[in-house]
């Protein structure tokens, strides 16, 4: 199981160690340092490196290492899991996961990472629990608690912990009860240099709010549930009555959750909602290329495409960019050669385009290879798959709940060829 | 100002001095904090200044009669002071737990020691805090043991958690002073409140101080029984954190077993936690038989497994996995029950499905619906798990790649999701190219194509180059793409990429293997390059070509000169394959380069250090001075094409590795006993045969199988106990003719018999003819009190029908796999022991799995318990092809050296053939070195029985055994077990039986039959009670066979 747990910082120091068995000495650091230098991005790190005695797991969050330092053999995704769970657990309670944060509320941070791990093994990760257990800092609380004396850990064993339906505690109350769903879809595509998809892919989640008094039973129906492919659910998610009705059954936990998260695959058709035309050229014997980029709208049933960035690494070669844009900013980095062009709203009447000349370095030969273009954006209002929650209803308590669903469609890793 | 310093002065409690306005100085009774600052004369500033300082004090001391003090006094400054809070921050953020890193000028543990041992409850916590925040940063608090133990006993569960969080990471070191916190502990496993119990036992168990272990058994054994089931859970990893320190203390206590119940527990958290504790605990303790898992147990963990955590699945999950279900239909029944938790959100609970699911899948037939319905739920998960973070994908593309190997239907379809994204990480990207290639086919090689020519072109030269290599796999592997990819590839080399180049003469040397006389046109281009590969690989490759096809290159002589003129400068690689290809240019052309081979062969000969490439330069040298046109049929002989599987997994490790997905031996594909450490003895894992092998095999052999094969545990290549088995030689041993019996034995005696040998020597021999008269060391001897004649209801018991039957042929056990192939490079031994005719036989099954041949065998073993040896040299008959078994009898002799085994039958065999020295090691049955003199006279027996003290008797059960007494005479008489007497008491059967050793021990044995009762008893006595259990395993093994 888990031995130890390093930080490790952007500038490759260890800011915080804890052991849950007994302490492995740092140094066994040195082999991540080692495998770090040798990767050229932080991101190449691999995630699992052997050393002679340990291996050391690592997952990298808000540019910091988590490394997790294990000794026997242990299913390496649920330590990696479990990392990401941490950082989770962080960012809930300090609202950001930075060396910063860690270290002002360090002792907190021990303290739940003992609550999270017993001697490896996993004892309590739901954030629900975990509040009951160790109140999350706040301005007012600290005060509050240095002039009063009082603690931020919980005295009592949660309620939750061992109930039936271990993520949602007893005894909620609200004056105001209110379910809240948002649908947000995130497309996975590449497309080619002519413009036809090669993958195209969605992501989906439903995400919760709920903040209902008592134990509500709700249900949550779809117009057309045959398009998900693969559900993954939360585990308070009856599976039968998925399996058997494919409706969502289901207690909800308290306040925020993910409900689900699903996968519409290669198979069916997905609808790409942007398009790009673009013509990004080098002449052979010139120092000069050419740069043309146009984006705009297809198969967005109306809806406006919003909050659109293009971003594209440029070939090394390239020294500088003199570029014009119809709208929005563009900025060019020399140094890692990343151009980025933050667009906006596309206007179809408009459309939004990017033009100008690429100089590269005198004498150079042309460049070899082709620059990508990574787009993203996002869609009020709209599933991209075209899923549609039917109703909701809720059993159990008399009240009328508020109840509202939200649609968006994000472009998830999107990718243009050229 | 001055009316606000004056009011600070007539603060009661606080001595302020102001040093001429520029200093400040806080004290309190005692020293704590000190802020040196310069101060401008503007009362602002100064204020703010202050007020910082008064922040820092009150969050570090938290000294409330100073804030009150602060607070009441000072309303207008008030506001100041939550101005400071917000906006001063280059003092520091005062207000959160960075402060406990700030140091001061004095000592701090100094310091901290004085906080520790003040007497107000907030600043004790203040200062645990502190030094906890020390401690996170690796700093060495050890210190200040004895004070923060002292703040333990508090009614304060912050500050209690605290404390213990700090015992646990230094209670090492100070063991003395760590037993004082055992009384808290204790007193707190009692407390009502169910949290602070938990509290207490799993901080125990994480003290790792052998003092403290000793009270905590009390405790956790109360709280293993706890009504709270989070008291329970808690101390169900308790026992494994204990097992961890002292294992033996755990199965004194019997902490197994309570832990086994709690299996059972109607709590499915503390089902997750027991079966976690168990598995861990077993990892360590391979053979301990730990997880007995049967359809109850299995039922109720499938119970458990829908409700409880996430966790707690992934570990229940793991245990079912080592299941082994009796037949389809149960099989079938398992994988509806675990296929629901394809759909969890956690990715470690899917991959841990998938396992089970496809470890089970084995068992279903392949027409069954369902078989196809399972596959079909596979593939949707394992895409998701593609869209996780990068190193979520990683391991899930690691095992995919094992998934794809073992049944490639799964993801047929869905080759799309691994095409890479620009931005992947490396070894994300590497892993996705390795499976499309997996995944190639007929049906998509189009698309596959394009995608890897459009990776060739990337910024990432090491995925560049493995998307080249890619291509002529693809061309190797799909047949009716070949021409395809060499025009690809052609036109990848037309960039003049410098290392796409290469990189593609490389691949287009194996595809010119795979398909020869189909694609030479192309040499032409190929050889425009010549000038511009630089690394050894692709050199050695094109220099390949070129002498491959030298009859169709006009100018090869001319080009591979130009070769050998650096030739000391080339890599060996590059060396060798010059010299084969002029050698293959001279036979093809042998008017034009007699000069070219004589001078490569003078260099590789003469002028290499090399001994490589010397001697094959001689081979060479040799054959064509000697016999030219065999030098034509070597050199030139037809290659065997080259394959795809070449990059496969070899089969047995790949269904090792199905049974470990999700594990890191998947991530490495390689089996967990390769790599990791402490896990010796690790139980190998294989796949459950298909229905309807599994009805092919007699349940008899499966069973006797399984229970034979522990003992076959491969020896670790680095253990201390091969000292003198590494120091041998390998050849065989030289039969040297008897070795003093006498000598051997002592050793052998010294250990076994103990106390027995002087006794021996000095007891009087007078009693007992029959006892001095066979051999040298009779075990008993007969007190003078029972050499008188025995009473009539002794002889009665004697009164023996003598309806023995003869021997029906001696029992030989079956074969167990002593070296498996994966740890042999391909050889695999199995065997077994038998005694026939006075003579022991070591039969064994040797089989080659490696490709090539095999020869050169030789046996050795180390020294054991009773000096085992074989009697000649093993007699194989070499070479043992690819492929071929052949079975080898080795007589053995006990003439060898001495030395006590644990177990006593333990054997250390050193196996040798051309490729390497195998070690491992096996147990034999002890009923070989019965001898066939082994029925002692009834009146010595009796004696002897007597004489034996009885602490050295011990008793052992069969059970299920449905033999008559006679039978089991019979059967036990084939292995030398001689029944002496026999009477029957109340239906009971006893049957008194004696056995000798090839030393010269005897044990004797009274063996209990019960009519209609299948268990017997068996009581061995024995001067030596070492054997005993040898001997019980023997009365086993031939009884129940």
């Amino acid at each position: 199981m888990i031995h130890s747990l390093f930080l490790i910082n952007a500038s490759g120091d260890i800011f915080l160690e804890k052991h849950w068995k007994s302490v492995v000495s740092r140094s066994v650091c040195d082999y991540f340092f080692e495998a770090q230098e040798r990767a050229t991005e932080p991101e190449n790190v691999p995630p699992v490196i052997p050393t002679p005695h340990h291996y050391l797991i690592s997952v990298l969050r808000h540019r910091i290492f988590f490394v997790a330092v294990i000794q026997s053999e242990v299913p390496p995704l649920f330590v990696i899991e479990f990392l990401h769970r941490v950082v989770d657990t962080f960012q809930d309670y300090f609202g950001v996961c930075t060396e910063a944060a860690i270290k002002d509320n360090v002792v907190v941070v021990y303290e739940l990472l003992e609550e999270m791990l017993d001697n490896g093994f996993p004892l309590a990760t739901e954030s629900n629990i975990l509040k009951e257990l160790i109140k999350p800092p706040t301005i007012l609380r600290t005060m509050v608690n240095t002039i009063t004396g009082s603690t931020n850990v919980g005295e009592q064993l949660p309620t939750g912990q061992l109930s039936v339906v271990p993520w949602r505690r007893t005894g909620v109350k609200y004056t105001n009860n209110e379910a809240y769903f948002d649908v947000v879809e995130e497309i996975d595509a590449i497309i080619d240099k002519s413009g036809s998809t090669i993958t195209a892919e969605i992501q989906g989640v439903i995400d919760a709010c709920v903040k209902l008094t008592g134990m509500p039973d709700l249900t949550l129906s779809f117009m057309n549930p045959r398009l998900l492919d693969d559900v993954s659910f939360h585990p308070c998610v009856r599976f039968k009555r998925w399996e058997a009705e494919r409706i969502l059954s289901f207690i909800p936990p308290d306040g925020n959750f993910r409900l689900l998260s699903y996968h519409v695959s290669s198979q069916n058709l997905v609808a790409i909602p942007v398009y790009v035309k673009h013509n990004i050229s080098f002449r052979e014997g010139s120092s000069q290329g050419r740069f043309d980029l146009t984006l705009g709208p297809k198969q967005t049933m109306g809806k406006a495409v919003e909050s659109v960035l293009v971003s594209s690494q440029l070939p090394r070669g390239v020294l500088n960019a003199n570029l014009s844009a119809s709208q929005g900013t563009y900025t060019f980095d020399p140094v890692t050669k990343l151009l980025s062009w933050d667009v906006g709203k596309i206007n179809p009447q408009k459309l939004p385009s990017l033009k100008g000349t690429m100089s590269l370095q005198a004498g150079a030969s042309k460049p070899d290879e082709n620059p990508t273009i990574n787009i993203q954006f996002k869609i009020q209002q709209m599933a991209i798959s075209g899923l549609k929650v039917n109703r909701l209803d809720m059993y159990g308590e008399k009240y009328k709940p508020f109840k509202g669903i939200k649609y968006m469609t994000k472009a998830g890793k999107f990718q243009v060829r050229t | 100002m001055y009316c606000f310093t004056e009011v600070l002065y007539h603060g009661k409690n606080h001595l302020i001095s102001c040093n001429s306005a520029e200093k400040i100085m806080f004290s309190q009774h005692n020293p704590l904090f000190s802020v040196d600052g310069s101060l401008s004369s503007r009362s602002q500033e100064f204020l703010c200044i202050f007020l910082c300082a008064c922040t820092s004090i009150i969050c570090c001391s938290s000294d409330c009669h100073c804030v009150t003090f602060f607070l009441n006094l000072h309303q207008h400054s008030f506001y100041y002071f939550f101005y400071c809070l917000q906006e001063n921050r280059q003092f520091g953020s005062k207000m959160t737990d960075s402060k406990y890193f700030t140091t001061t000028k004095k000592g701090e543990i100094f310091e901290l020691k004085a906080e520790l041992n003040s007497d107000k409850k907030e600043k004790k916590k203040e200062a645990v805090k502190k030094v906890i925040a020390s401690m996170t940063v690796g700093k060495d608090v050890s210190a200040l043991f004895p004070d923060v133990v002292n703040c333990m006993q508090t009614d304060n569960l912050e500050l209690k958690k605290l404390v213990y969080l700090y015992l646990m990471n230094y209670a090492k070191s100070q063991p003395d002073m760590a037993i004082m916190a055992v009384n808290t502990f204790v007193k707190d496993c009692e407390d009502p409140n169910p949290l602070i119990r938990a509290l207490a036992v799993r901080t125990m168990g994480c003290i790792r101080v052998d003092k403290i272990t000793e009270y905590l058994c009390e405790p956790l054994r109360k709280c293993l029984k706890d009504e709270d089931p989070y008291v329970r859970k808690t101390a169900a990893v308790c026992v494994a954190k204990l097992h961890d320190i002292n294992a033996q203390l755990v199965e004194d206590q019997g902490f197994l077993d309570t832990l086994k119940d709690l299996i059972s527990d109607s709590n499915p958290m503390v089902v997750a936690n027991a079966v976690a504790a168990l598995s861990e605990i077993a990892e360590s303790h391979p053979n301990s038989n730990l997880m007995d898992l049967n359809p109850q147990t299995m039922n109720k963990l499938l119970t458990a497994l829908n409700e409880c955590t996430e966790w707690g699945q992934i570990f229940i999950l793991d245990c079912l996995a080592n299941y082994t279900p009796r037949d389809d239909r149960e099989s079938q029944s398992i994988c509806e029950r675990v296929t629901p938790r394809l759909s969890h959100a956690n990715s470690a609970v899917v991959l841990s499905a998938v396992k089970v699911l496809m470890k089970f899948m084995e068992m279903l037939p392949k027409d069954l619906d369902y078989y196809g319905t399972l596959l079909k739920k596979l593939a949707p998960p394992l895409v998701t798990l593609l869209s996780a973070e990068p190193e979520l994908q990683y391991v899930a593309l690691r095992n995919i790649n094992l998934i794809v190997q073992r049944r490639p239907e799964i993801l047929k379809h869905e080759m799309k999701v691994f095409y890479v994204k620009y931005n992947d990480p490396i070894y994300v990207k590497l892993e996705k190219l390795d499976i499309m290639i997996r995944l190639a086919s007929q049906a998509n090689i189009a698309q596959v194509l394009a995608e890897l020519k459009e990776y060739a072109t990337e910024v990432d030269v090491d995925f560049v180059r493995k998307a080249v290599r890619a291509i002529g796999r693809c061309a190797i592997k799909v047949e009716q793409s070949a021409e395809r990819c060499v025009s690809t590839l052609l036109d990848l080399i037309q960039t003049k990429v410098n290392y796409v180049v290469q990189e593609a003469i490389v691949v287009i040397k194996d595809i010119f293997r795979k398909y020869p006389n189909k694609y030479e046109s192309v040499i032409a281009t190929l050889c425009e390059n010549l000038d511009s590969l630089d690394e050894p690989e692709a050199r050695a490759a094109m220099i390949w070509i070129v002498g491959e096809y030298a009859e169709r290159i006009d100018n090869a002589d001319e080009l591979l000169e130009s070769f050998l003129e650096g030739f000391h400068d080339e890599s060996t690689q590059v060396q060798l394959q010059l010299l084969t290809a002029i050698v293959k240019l001279f036979l093809k052309k042998p008017t034009e380069t007699q000069e070219l081979v004589q001078q490569v062969l003078s260099l590789a000969t003469q002028d290499s250090d090399n001994p490589d490439l010397r001697d094959r330069g001689y081979i060479y040298w040799r054959l064509l001075s000697t016999d030219p046109v065999a030098a034509k049929e070597v050199v030139l002989a037809e290659k065997p094409l080259i394959s795809e599987e070449t990059d496969l997994i070899e089969p047995t490790l790949l269904e090792e590795l199905i049974c470990h997905i999700g594990t890191l031996a998947s991530v490495y594909h390689k089996p967990p006993s390769a790599f990791v450490e402490g896990n010796h003895g690790v139980q190998h894992k294989g796949l459950p045969g298909s229905a309807g092998s599994a009805e092919s095999e007699s349940p008899d052999a499966v069973s006797a199988g399984a229970a034979t094969e522990a003992p076959a545990a491969v020896i670790p290549s680095q253990g201390d106990l091969l000292g003198d088995l590494l120091n041998l030689d390998l050849t065989p041993p030289a039969t040297t003719g008897p070795l003093p019996h006498s000598g051997g034995m002592q050793m052998g005696a010294m250990d076994l018999l103990g106390g027995g040998l002087d006794s021996l020597l000095g007891g009087d021999l007078g009693g007992s003819p029959a006892m001095g008269a066979g051999f040298g060391a009779p075990p008993a001897a007969m007190p003078p009190a029972f050499s008188a004649p025995v009473s009539g209801s002794l002889y009665d018991l004697f009164d023996l029908d003598n309806g023995v039957g003869m021997p029906l042929g001696s029992f030989c056990p079956p074969k167990t796999v002593w070296l498996p192939a994966m740890k042999a490079k391909g050889l695999e031994i199995s065997g077994t022991f038998v005694r026939h005719a006075g003579v022991i036989q070591m039969e064994m099954t040797i089989t080659n799995k490696a490709m090539s041949v095999m020869t050169g065998f030789a046996i050795q073993f180390n020294r054991n318990s009773f000096g085992l040896a074989p009697a000649g040299p093993i007699q194989v008959p070499s070479p043992l092809s690819p492929n071929q078994n052949i079975e080898v009898s080795l007589p053995l002799n006990t003439v060898g050296p001495v030395m006590k085994m644990e177990p006593l039958n333990n054997l250390q065999v050193a196996f040798k053939n051309n490729i390497d020295v195998f070690y491992f090691s096996c147990q034999y049955p002890i009923s070989v070195l019965f001898a066939e003199d082994g029925k002692m006279e009834r009146q010595v027996f009796l004696a002897t029985w007597k004489d034996i003290p009885n602490e050295n008797e011990s008793q052992f059960q069969i059970k299920d055994c449905h033999l008559n007494s006679d039978a089991a005479s019979n059967k036990l008489q084939s292995i030398n077990i001689f029944t002496i007497a026999e009477r029957t008491v109340d239906g009971q059967d006893m049957l008194y039986q004696s056995m000798k050793l090839t030393n010269g021990i005897w044990a004797l044995a009274e063996l209990k039959v019960q009519a209609g009762n299948p268990n017997y008893t068996v009581s061995l006595k024995c001067r030596a009670p070492e054997v005993s259990q040898c001997v019980f395993q023997s009365y086993e093994a031939v009884l129940k066979n």
